[in-house]
């Protein structure tokens, strides 16, 4: 086991620098640098750049110097915790990131979960009734769940929100607690406005997920060992979750490599409408204005978590599956 | 390999001492009470509701099960016998419904109380599941499929202990050893933590008997239990059942449409054909003077050894087939041409897997399953040549070999086409294709190698499109000829698999094979899938075929009866080595291998005054080369040779000196 995960851990090495070569190639590939969108920004609104400021922040930030040289750096300084500067905010990336990081994770994580207590029951249900009236109904449900864009329905659960229980529009918290150091009454005000960004995100995923769980189950259903199991006298509400759900569970395992980056980044339309104070605008933004350090150091937070999603549902999967774990290890 | 049942009463009285008493009477002890009938079918009906109808799957089922007796259900698929299990055990599909009759359950634990009507019984009902895995058990046929993967033995097995009998975790942990141990696990105790997948096959039908019984329960049904493992297996199984039944006092509902089984453990038989009972008694009257036309017909059906060299199979319903010109008609052989060469030669082949075996979470090193090693044979032009072997034998990795599906590591495939010899393992994926025409193959399942979403017609017409044979009028002539070829109607050829039954399936395999217009035709398992009957009609046709169209056969089988009626030669594989290689008179009657002497006596005959003699069985050590005796020991160092013993008779074995001992 502790093998296993060294080496795995060893492999992440390589696959992040490939992927921080890759992230940085298509920063650069748009012409032009931040100086350039920022002087073309100042010309707009009728200013005109000094020309030595401009020289002083080129040589600053090393956009004189060859390619190579700027990842070099790039990459040494977020090994050593330095994620670079944010042009646009003028201040160290992980401190414009670092704030709304933990909010991120924390809509993520809620909606996950949302996501699974929603869709664990119906899909349950869906399998065990199927082609019923209450399977078509949920199905139907589910259905609209993912076809109704996220946006749409963030605006309307907020407009709700507001009408009835009186939150605040936007935002992950009241005005008055932005900026405020964390209080009991501030974390209340951000559970008050939690729910919505995670219904909105959570229920497309919803759908997908009672779709997929439900055609697992109902493959499983069908399998010898569980008529064997009824056989024994099993009832059937016990049989369904030591067996099929078992199954079921390690696909749900093998997905979450795959949940996490999907969330973090799928969120981020649904983030503006509603602006929350996440990652998500910001990334956007900082592509927008060539904020390269911002974006990149962005880009490789989500490629981390994405890979370490990844080896997570491996090393879950490993121990929950045995015919991982013992792969023909076959006694004769 | 196994230990002898006798012994296993000094591995209960050691786990005995350990239990607590009051635990281990009721679980370990057969019932004191004795009751005239276990189990009374009165007139059982059961519908299937379908679209547009409803089928009576069984109509009229009346028999009994008295305690201690193993009652063999006899029938083709169709005939309504697993139904019949499936009703007994509450555990009929959402479509069926037991329309009428009772199914009264004696049990001889509650002598006392009235008889429990099973047909009232809901299926999920509290008092249902009360004996469904306690008081009744079943016994599936395929022991892979009927584990959960992801669930030790030990949890499986036990299960239905702790669901119905009120017992510690400890004590039930116990009990399940001791029940593991009954029926023959050497290390019962390892053997509770070890995956399914761990145990080979014999040892997972043992442990799926295991937890059948682990309640002691007083009937058991065994569904197809033994139907699909080798010889070997079967008949170890099958020991092992009969021991289980005195020992435990068990009665036993076996369901099977092998009257080879039925003849060696039965005690009483029930014949059913389309959902009506045909005949019922003892084994004697049933096999001694079979009363009913179908059971004399289904005797007639099944291939025995001592049939005469052109004695045909008679089967339950003949089928009409007709050659029409466009699929006969063969490029001839040169006239300088030797006609009597072999047509296929197999020199020293050798095929070898690699499979990553990881020890707990290590990266595990790649350890070399050796599936074929040095085989050699030759098939003749015009004859049909057998292989046989257990599974895991290698057989079917040398008829990939052949076909070219897999890649051998060395060793020649020479084909004879017409005079020019072509080494088949040499040609590249280009040169193979004019070669693919010659050589074709008929697989095992006959649904899973028809695609289900084309029509018939397309299925057989597909060789013929991809080797460009003809045009589109030729192409569909032809497709016709080779269904009349196989005694289909040309009308059925706009339909999908799917409307056909097991053996019309396996015959549009046969016609699709032969629409290339082949030289050699490679069967793997051709009707081991099917019913007696409609094996006696496959076999019949593919004899017929074998005739008209002058084809060579290579018939791969692990029935060994079956093999003798088509086969003119015979190999035996085991551990990937062909250890003998005879006629099909010399190698059945004067087996010299010490591996095929073993497996004859396993094969169990529908013939009374043949039973299988299960205190001689071998236990299976016999698949073990290195428990072969001299001179037929294969160590890793020793490279055996074949040494022939008779006339194209060649058995594998050490050295020359030492092989001419055997010559009798």
């Amino acid at each position: 086991m502790f093998r296993y995960i060294i080496r795995r851990v060893l492999l992440m090495i390589p696959t992040l620098l490939a992927i921080s070569l890759l992230v940085f190639t298509i920063i650069e590939l748009p012409p032009g640098d931040y100086i350039e969108s920022y002087i073309a920004q100042l010309e707009a609104q009728g200013e005109a750049a000094n020309p030595e400021l401009l020289d002083f922040l080129r040589e600053q930030y090393g956009f004189d110097k060859p390619a190579y040289e700027r990842y070099f750096n790039w990459v040494v300084g977020m090994v050593q915790g330095d994620f670079g500067f944010s042009f646009e905010y003028h201040l160290p990336v992980s401190e414009v990131v670092g704030d709304r990081l933990f909010l991120t994770i924390l809509i993520s994580v809620a909606t996950i979960i949302f996501t699974w207590l929603i869709a664990f029951p119906i899909a349950i249900y869906s399998a065990t009734h199927q082609y019923s009236w209450g399977d078509h109904g949920l199905t139907l449900l589910g259905l609209l769940g993912l076809a109704t864009p996220n946006f749409l329905l963030a605006l309307i659960l907020l407009y709700f929100a507001n009408v009835v229980f009186g939150t605040s529009i936007g935002g992950l918290m009241d005005p008055e607690y932005l900026n405020q150091p964390w209080s009991v009454d501030k974390a209340i005000s951000v559970l008050e406005h939690l729910w919505v960004p995670v219904v909105v995100v959570g229920t497309a995923g919803t759908a997908g997920l009672i779709r997929r769980l439900r055609a697992n189950l109902l493959d499983e259903l069908q399998k010898h060992y569980v008529v064997a199991a009824r056989a024994k006298g099993l009832p059937q509400g016990r049989l369904l979750v030591k067996y099929p759900l078992r199954v079921a569970i390690n696909f749900l395992v093998s997905d979450i490599g795959h949940i996490l980056p999907h969330i973090i980044s799928g969120s981020e339309l649904v983030a503006i409408v509603l602006s929350l104070p996440t990652t998500g605008p910001i990334l956007i933004s900082a592509l927008q204005s060539q904020d390269m350090y911002l974006a990149g150091s962005f880009l490789m937070f989500l490629s981390t978590l994405t890979v370490v999603g990844v080896l997570i549902s491996d090393l879950a999967l490993t121990a929950l599956d045995p015919r991982i774990r013992l792969e023909r290890g076959a006694e004769s | 390999m196994f230990r002898p049942l006798k012994k296993n009463f000094t591995l209960i009285a050691r786990y005995g001492n350990q239990l607590k008493k009051a635990v281990w009477i009721p679980l370990l002890e057969p019932p004191k009470a004795t009751v005239p009938n276990l189990l009374k079918i009165r007139n059982l009906k059961v519908d299937f509701q379908i679209h547009g109808g409803v089928v009576h799957a069984v109509q009229d089922f009346s028999f009994d099960v008295r305690p201690g007796k193993i009652v063999a259900l006899v029938g083709e698929s169709g005939s309504g016998k697993s139904v019949t299990a499936q009703a007994i055990m509450g555990l009929l599909p959402a479509k069926a419904r037991i329309a009428a009759g009772e199914m009264l359950f004696f049990d001889p634990e509650t002598p006392e109380k009235p008889p429990i009507d099973l047909a009232q019984l809901r299926p999920e009902s509290n008092a249902m599941r009360a004996i469904r895995g306690a008081r009744i058990a079943m016994i599936f046929q395929d022991a892979m499929a009927c584990f959960s993967q992801l669930h030790t033995i030990g949890d499986q097995v036990s299960e239905a202990l702790f669901l119905h009998r009120d017992v510690s975790k400890k004590e039930g942990w116990e009990l399940t050893e001791v029940m593991l141990g009954l029926v023959g696990f050497l290390n019962p105790a390892k053997a509770m933590h070890l995956y399914p997948f761990e145990l080979s096959g014999g040892l997972r039908q043992r442990a799926m008997i295991a937890m059948a019984l682990v309640c002691r329960p007083s009937l058991v049904i065994a569904d197809e239990s033994t139907t699909a493992l080798d010889v070997s297996i079967q008949a170890q199984i099958l020991k092992l059942i009969k021991d289980l039944r005195e020992e435990l006092n068990l009665s036993v509902l076996m369901i099977t449409h092998d009257l080879g089984v039925v003849a060696n453990v039965a005690d009483e038989v029930v014949v059913v054909y389309q959902g009506h009972v045909m005949e019922s008694g003892t084994v004697e009257d049933i096999f001694n003077a079979p009363r009913h036309p179908y059971l004399k017909a289904l005797l007639n059906a099944v291939p025995q050894f001592d049939m005469k060299d052109k004695q045909r199979l008679i089967p339950v319903s003949t089928i009409q087939h007709s050659i029409g010109p466009l699929i006969t008609g063969r490029e001839p052989w040169p006239e300088t041409e030797n006609e009597d060469a072999p047509m296929l030669l197999v020199g020293d082949l050798n095929k070898s897997f690699v499979s990553r075996k990881g020890s707990f979470f290590g990266a595990g090193d790649a350890t070399v399953v050796h599936a074929v090693r040095d085989v050699n044979f030759t098939v003749n032009r015009g004859e049909c040549f057998g292989l046989i072997g257990e599974s895991g034998s290698g057989k079917s990795t040398v008829s990939r070999c052949i076909m070219r599906a897999l890649s051998p590591d060395t060793g020649q495939i020479i084909f004879n086409d017409r005079g020019s010899l072509v080494d088949m393992a040499k040609l590249d994926d280009a040169g193979l294709v004019p070669y693919r025409r010659k050589i074709q193959m008929v697989f095992q399942e006959p649904f899973s190698s028809l695609n289900p979403r084309m029509t018939i017609f397309d299925v057989i017409r597909e060789p013929l499109i991809i080797h460009k044979v003809g045009n589109d009028e030729t192409q569909k002539e032809i497709v016709k000829e080779l269904m009349m070829a196989v005694g289909l109607d040309p009308r059925f050829l706009n339909r999908y698999p799917h409307s056909f039954s097991g053996g019309q399936a396996q015959r549009i395999g046969i016609a699709r094979a032969l629409a290339l217009k082949p030289d050699l035709l490679v069967f793997d398992e051709p009707v081991s899938s099917l019913d007696v009957s409609i094996q006696a009609q496959v076999l019949n046709l593919l004899r017929d075929l074998q005739d008209e169209l002058e084809l060579t056969y290579l018939f791969i089988s692990h029935n060994l009866a079956v093999v003798d009626y088509v086969a003119d030669h015979i190999a035996v594989m085991c551990r990937g080595r062909l250890v003998e290689m005879a006629s099909h008179d010399a190698l059945f009657r004067e087996p010299v291998h010490p591996y095929t002497r073993a497996l004859m006596p396993a094969v169990p005959f529908a013939d009374l005054n043949r039973r299988l003699d299960f205190s001689a069985l071998m236990d299976g050590r016999m698949s073990d080369p290195r428990a072969w005796p001299k001179p037929f020991t294969v160590t890793d160092e020793s490279s055996p040779e074949y040494v022939q013993v008779g006339d194209s008779h060649f058995v594998l074995a050490s050295s020359e000196e030492e092989g001419a001992v055997l010559v009798r």
